[in-house]
């Protein structure tokens, strides 16, 4: 087994390194390029946030799809044509009311319910989230714009294992009784993860 | 294992960099390295818990200094190298200077518990264990209690997974902890809920 830190001299850019791995992939006959290419499309066009709007659009509009959305996250959201990878072996949807506020963090890495509520943003994968919103829930919250009265708990989702989570958000009063359509426009990520409210 | 990584509720930290409009990629390279990490995993060259752990392997200085996907090149470079798919020396000759790896993995373990069974609502206690490989206990849950709110299928045990151990799947509970009891007097109030698997818990009578 090699020393892994003994070489001297200065680390190659980033890009170089990335580029030596893509040849050791091409050489394997893994058409990384071919890959890199399809997986553009899926970050950019199949896995976003707008998949994850659709559910709580639905969820507000549609009780019995509410009840089972709680019941099997991820065979409901296949009702709408979203699937998740294999690793993600079950889908929770944490309800939020007037009383109750959920976010959703991975203390360890960065996971997260991407298909569905898209790929996670930067600051959620970064050292800061990661280390404070378990332990300052509220003043995190605060400081990203949501300041939560006192009464209101928070419950904070730690995601340890193969269980994916998504907030279900409270329906803003003024949009009860719009179209699903329109709804679907009022959903942010970041209130799928529990840093807003709408 | 103790390592770097493990974040949770570790203090100093400023405030999170949050913008309304938030990427989640900065840069072609990084989305690059997004599609060929996954794409070994589906070419069998490694395991997530594989992944996630030689992640966990960079030297401390390296892990705290590097952006995300610099994390996820330096876990895909330094398993692609322990699999025998390149050597550290052609690695870093064709990228025409140091590629820094992570550190080597000490050994895995297989389940500590037979198949068992939580309810709902039974008071349990996360075990004292400290080991050397993965786990996906986070260190601020070592040794406390909370109360086991439900149970989700069973999944493949990273402890094990991680470094080609064999073990039987099983399935987390989650547990939920008062953040009073994690950090007594040191934090806002709030429930934390983690996802723990079988073996790291121990019910309390």
């Amino acid at each position: 087994m090699s020393e892994h830190n003994h070489t001297p001299g200065s680390v190659a850019p980033v890009e170089r390194r990335v580029d030596a791995i893509q040849s050791v992939l091409e050489e394997r006959g893994m058409k990384p390029a071919e890959f890199i290419e399809q997986a553009n499309h899926l970050v950019e066009e199949q896995w976003v946030p707008r998949n994850g709007a659709h559910v709580v659009a639905r969820a507000w509009t549609d009780a019995a799809f509410r009840q089972r959305l709680f019941a099997n996250g991820r065979e409901a959201v296949a009702e709408l044509g979203l699937s998740m990878p294999p690793h993600h072996r079950h889908l929770v949807a944490l309800e939020n009311t007037a009383t109750v506020h959920n976010v959703i963090c991975c203390t360890l890495c960065s996971c997260t319910a991407f298909t569905i509520i898209g790929l996670p943003p930067d600051w959620y994968k970064d050292l800061e989230y990661r280390a404070r919103v378990v332990r300052e829930s509220r003043t995190v919250l605060r400081e990203m714009g949501l300041a939560l009265p006192p009464e209101v708990e928070i419950r904070v989702w730690d995601t340890t294992a193969d269980t994916r989570y998504m907030v279900l958000p409270v329906q803003p009063p003024r949009s009860i009784g719009w179209p699903e359509e329109k709804l679907v426009e009022l959903v942010s990520q970041d209130s799928m993860i529990g840093v807003a409210r709408l | 294992m103790d390592g770097i990584h493990d974040l949770g509720g570790r203090q100093g930290f400023g405030p999170v960099r949050h913008s309304p409009q938030a990427q989640a990629f900065h840069a072609p390279w990084e989305k690059r390295v997004n599609a060929m990490y996954s794409l070994a995993v589906r070419q069998g060259v490694f395991n997530m818990d594989e992944y996630r752990h030689a992640i966990e392997r960079m030297e401390p200085r390296h892990y705290m200094s590097a952006g995300y996907y610099e994390r996820s090149l330096t876990g895909l470079a330094t398993l692609l190298i322990e699999k025998g798919l390149v050597s550290r020396e052609e690695l870093e000759r064709r990228a025409q200077g140091a590629f820094p790896l992570a550190l080597p993995a000490a050994p895995g373990r297989s389940n500590v518990t037979g198949p068992t069974s939580f309810n709902p609502g039974d008071r349990v206690r996360v075990r004292a264990d400290s080991i050397p490989g993965h786990i996906r206990m986070p260190g601020y849950i070592r040794g406390k209690s909370g109360v086991v709110v439900s149970q989700s299928p069973a999944y493949p045990f990273p402890d094990a997974q991680a470094h080609g151990v064999v073990a039987a799947d099983e399935p987390t509970c989650d547990v939920r902890f008062s953040s009073e009891a994690l950090w007594p007097e040191s934090a806002d109030r709030a429930f934390v809920h983690v996802g723990v698997f079988h073996s790291y818990l121990e019910r309390i009578a």
